[in-house]
């Protein structure tokens, strides 16, 4: 049987971060790390995502187009909440401009803690979030069958 | 009659296999160019079957209609090829289906999707001359456009006659097969100033059509590839495969090695290979014979 966890795209969107964990995200893809070997493409569309990598907290600037790029991706899709302030808002969580982690904007799937999350701790958490699509993609079939 | 028909099924049965798997075989030679593992050389049909697995976001009835036609039209085109037909009635049919696809990106709202359009357009003003000239060139050296004829002609190859005409025609392979230098309308590759143009707007099943239709599309191309060096001896099919999958690793070499340029660049430097190698070659054979 085929699975959607064969071929996670995923889309990588940086909410406030300081740039720590973006680094970092990228460094998966670098020859060392090579994510795509499992199959990860970094694609820069929601439209051909199946995984919301977020880094950095919400904020009242990004929470509208957190909330539109989750609306964009199809189905089965996971979030993924990368670094500390992505989780619950890290050393910002105080500042009058932060509403706190990804999950005050949207559902989030995974969470990666780490100042910044560490290319290790960002692909264990990109391969649960992959087991995560098969269970969403059964979830879906079985509604469909309703 | 019989064979023609029976070479056209098998295109349409083994084509996307085919396809698949070049497409597969060269996201592992770029990954071994880069220094990266890589991923599975299956790593294509995965992606083509999670993307029939998705949930389709269609933005107009339209689209789906035309990106249908797009495959419908590649299979017909590639499908003529194989079965030994017109050489003209070939690329004026590949050139029906890229009108298809570009209008299902002109029907989406988005500013990418149009822009990639755009862009498509002008990469078609770019390869269409040099394609023509294929067609010509093989007629002045056959005396014919069908396919079965151009096989036949003799035991000397095409090639022989016709190496600027040859190299021109992989100049422009960059621009169809959208490998950088030239891959200005959409990419494979992510994170490109305008999303992933073209294609910005399709999503599940319907991006898997336009997926598969680019590997019927290679699939062909590669066989006209293989045309310039096919004879009447049995052994030439084996030649062509090699010649085939070495412009198709040419292609890859290029695609890892230069940076995508400007659309102006692209232009003035197609149509300066087209004349300079297609022109030129076609003038010396009508001047010789």
């Amino acid at each position: 049987m085929l699975k959607v966890s064969k071929s996670p795209w995923l889309l990588h969107y940086d909410g406030s971060s300081c740039n720590g964990c973006d680094i970092e995200v990228l460094a998966c893809l670098t020859p060392v790390y090579d994510v795509e070997r499992f199959g990860v493409i970094n694609t820069g569309n929601p439209k051909h995502a199946d995984i919301f990598l977020i880094t950095g907290g919400i904020n009242a600037q990004n929470e509208p187009v957190v909330k539109q790029i989750y609306s964009q991706m199809p189905n089965p899709k996971v979030v993924v909440a990368v670094g500390i302030c992505a989780c619950n808002g890290g050393i910002f969580k105080d500042c009058y401009n932060i509403h706190g982690g990804v999950d005050t904007a949207i559902p989030v799937d995974i969470y990666v803690p780490g100042c910044a999350a560490r290319p290790e701790a960002i692909m264990d958490g990109v391969v649960k979030a992959v087991a995560l699509l098969d269970e969403k993609r059964d979830q879906m079939r079985k509604e469909a069958a309703q | 009659m019989q064979a023609s028909v029976l070479s056209a099924v098998l295109y349409v049965i083994l084509g996307p296999v085919a396809g698949g798997f070049l497409a597969g075989f060269d996201r592992k030679i770029t990954a071994r160019m880069q220094g990266r593992q890589g991923p599975s050389v299956l790593q294509p049909f995965y992606d083509l079957f999670k993307l029939f697995n998705k949930q389709a976001l269609v933005v107009n009835n339209v689209q789906d209609f035309l990106v249908w036609g797009f495959l419908v039209f590649v299979v017909f085109t590639g499908a003529l090829f194989f079965a030994g037909g017109d050489l003209l009635l070939v690329f004026f049919a590949l050139t029906l289906a890229g009108i298809f696809f570009i209008m299902s990106a002109c029907s989406a709202n988005s500013p990418y999707s149009s822009m990639g359009a755009q862009r498509e357009l002008m990469q078609m003003m770019a390869y269409e001359p040099m394609v023509l000239l294929v067609g010509i060139g093989f007629y002045d050296v056959t005396g014919s456009f069908s396919v079965k004829d151009i096989i036949h002609a003799g035991s000397v190859p095409a090639i022989a006659y016709m190496p600027g005409i040859f190299v021109g025609f992989l100049w422009i392979l960059a621009i169809k097969f959208r490998k950088s230098p030239f891959d200005l309308s959409t990419t494979h590759h992510a994170h490109q100033e305008m999303v992933k143009g073209l294609t910005t707007e399709l999503s599940g099943n319907i991006l898997a059509l336009v997926e598969l239709s680019h590997w019927y599309e290679n699939v062909f191309l590669l066989g006209v590839v293989g045309l310039f060096v096919m004879t009447n001896a049995w052994w030439s099919g084996i030649i062509a495969i090699a010649v085939c999958l070495f412009s198709y690793f040419l292609e890859i070499l290029a695609d890892n090695v230069f940076p995508r340029v400007k659309w102006e660049f692209m232009l003035k430097s197609t149509w300066i290979a087209t004349a300079v190698a297609g022109v030129v070659n076609l003038l010396i054979l009508t001047w010789i014979r």
